[in-house]
């Protein structure tokens, strides 16, 4: 049994603002549920009054247009997966909702949910860090767009203030020939929370790197950006010598915890493995639809 | 708090109301109004043996609030098929033998009917990630995915006969 709490059903996001605001701040989003409910089954979750988002079907949409990539936050996970545009111009994203949970967790949990929750394992994180995506949240008093890189701020600790929700989550279509990848280490290849995950976005020209980004999953509190490997490979040729001093300067941005999945040591490892494979693939070229499948096939 | 109130759901195609507090989730009000083909495992969304066709996706009924299901159309694994008219899943899961102790079925033969109606000719990675939220640990899934194949050849050339 779930303990007894209150839900509020808005059909526009005027109304769910202003319920969000009303109650004081002690009253909590409720997107797709698959988190909140088992935290409130297994005591975790001490909030009793929610606002369910389901009701608001104008925020479950992806738009490509004028260079931008913009998703409302109420997108499935299994919407992104489904989707081809996403595939085709979001292919890391890709990778990462086809590993995602299951299947049925995919149907319910939503973007803006995994963000949201805040946990350095979320799936979709590492590749929207590594897209450079803008979050636009929204609160009876109006809108404001920050950085993704600056919403997680600590281990399920976000920038939403009482009375905000997540609405959109957008970034710059990368340069054309950009390759995106994501890999995802679980315990199993389906139905796993990742051990670590990471995600690369690399723009070549003539093997000469104009673009980096690298993000890392479950390695520390937040999803984090290996800023520093990222400037290294800045200008230079991509050469197995500088993907090697990449992986360990990547392997450097790294705090993690030893957990029932892993130990420490084990992810400090596989951290500078996943890097330096990667950046090996992205090197050989972006192949076929550009990004790693091996997130849930062997 | 909130009370109780009677919420609207089409389950198996008969119109039903029921009555659901804030609290109650899909698979309590399913399983507490005569559906115990819907199965309570985990209640973590990590097993699958409680999903259910809701408006056409497969989900977690232990995840999914009642009241957030009001108006929707839920099919159980009862509404895919009946032992007088199986569905051709339905038909070779027994053909195949693919059920041992059988309580996850109900799930995954929600969880494969979805992956059908998409995808009538379901590669094996297909059907991992379609059946990635539904585990089984009698089976090691060898004989159920060779009942899905042997079910969307039916099906398909069924279409063929038909079209």
């Amino acid at each position: 049994m779930l303990p007894r709490f209150e839900l509020y059903q808005p059909t526009t996001l005027p109304e769910a603002l202003g319920m969000l605001s009303e109650t004081g701040g002690n009253v909590r989003p409720f997107a797709g549920g698959t988190n909140l409910i088992p935290d409130l089954r297994g005591g975790r979750e001490q909030a009793r009054k929610f606002v369910s988002l389901a009701g608001l079907d104008d925020l479950r949409f992806t738009r490509f247009a004028n260079g931008r990539v913009e998703i409302g936050s109420l997108t499935t996970v299994s919407d992104l997966h489904r989707s081809h545009e996403v595939l085709r111009n979001a292919p890391a994203l890709h990778a990462s909702a086809t590993a995602f949970a299951g299947h049925m967790v995919r149907c319910t949990a939503t973007i803006a949910g995994n963000i949201c929750y805040g946990s350095p394992s979320a799936d979709l994180l590492p590749p929207l860090l590594s897209l450079d995506a803008n979050v636009t949240l929204a609160s009876a008093a109006g809108l404001r767009i920050l950085p993704l890189s600056r919403f997680n701020l600590g281990y399920k600790q976000t920038a939403l203030k009482p009375g905000e929700m997540m609405t959109q989550i957008s970034w710059p279509q990368p340069a054309r020939g950009t390759v995106q990848l994501f890999y995802k280490l679980g315990l199993r290849k389906g139905d796993a929370i990742s051990v670590i995950s990471a995600a690369v976005s690399l723009t070549l020209k003539q093997m000469v790197c104009t673009h980096a980004r690298i993000a890392l999953g479950s390695v520390a509190a937040t999803v984090v950006r290996a800023e520093r490997a990222e400037a290294l490979l800045l200008g230079r040729e991509l050469t197995e010598k500088l993907i090697g001093e990449a992986a360990e300067l990547a392997a450097d941005a790294s705090a993690p915890i030893d957990d029932l999945r892993a130990s420490k040591e084990y992810r400090l490892h596989t951290a500078r493995v996943l890097v330096r494979r990667l950046l090996r693939q992205a090197a050989e070229g972006p192949g076929e639809a550009g990004s790693t499948r091996r997130s849930t096939e062997g | 708090m909130e009370t109780s109130k009677a919420i609207k759901l089409k389950v198996n195609g008969k119109q039903l109301e029921l009555l659901a507090a804030p609290n109650s989730t899909l698979l309590e009000i399913l399983r507490n109004n005569g559906h115990v083909e819907v199965k309570c495992g985990c209640e973590k969304g990590d097993c699958g043996a409680c999903a259910v066709i809701l408006d056409g996706e497969a989900v977690d009924s232990c995840l999914t609030l009642a009241w957030i299901a009001d108006g929707s159309e839920v099919q159980t694994v009862k509404g895919i098929g009946t032992e007088a008219t199986p569905h051709p899943l339905q038909t070779a899961f027994i053909e195949e033998g693919s059920v041992q102790c059988g309580y996850c079925i109900p799930g995954i033969i929600v969880a494969a009917k979805v992956l059908l109606d998409e995808n009538p000719d379901p590669t094996d990675s297909d059907i991992r990630v379609a059946l990635s939220g539904n585990l089984c640990r009698c089976t090691g899934y060898t004989r159920i995915f060779s009942a899905i194949h042997k079910a969307a050849q039916v099906m398909r050339e069924g279409a063929q006969k038909n079209g």
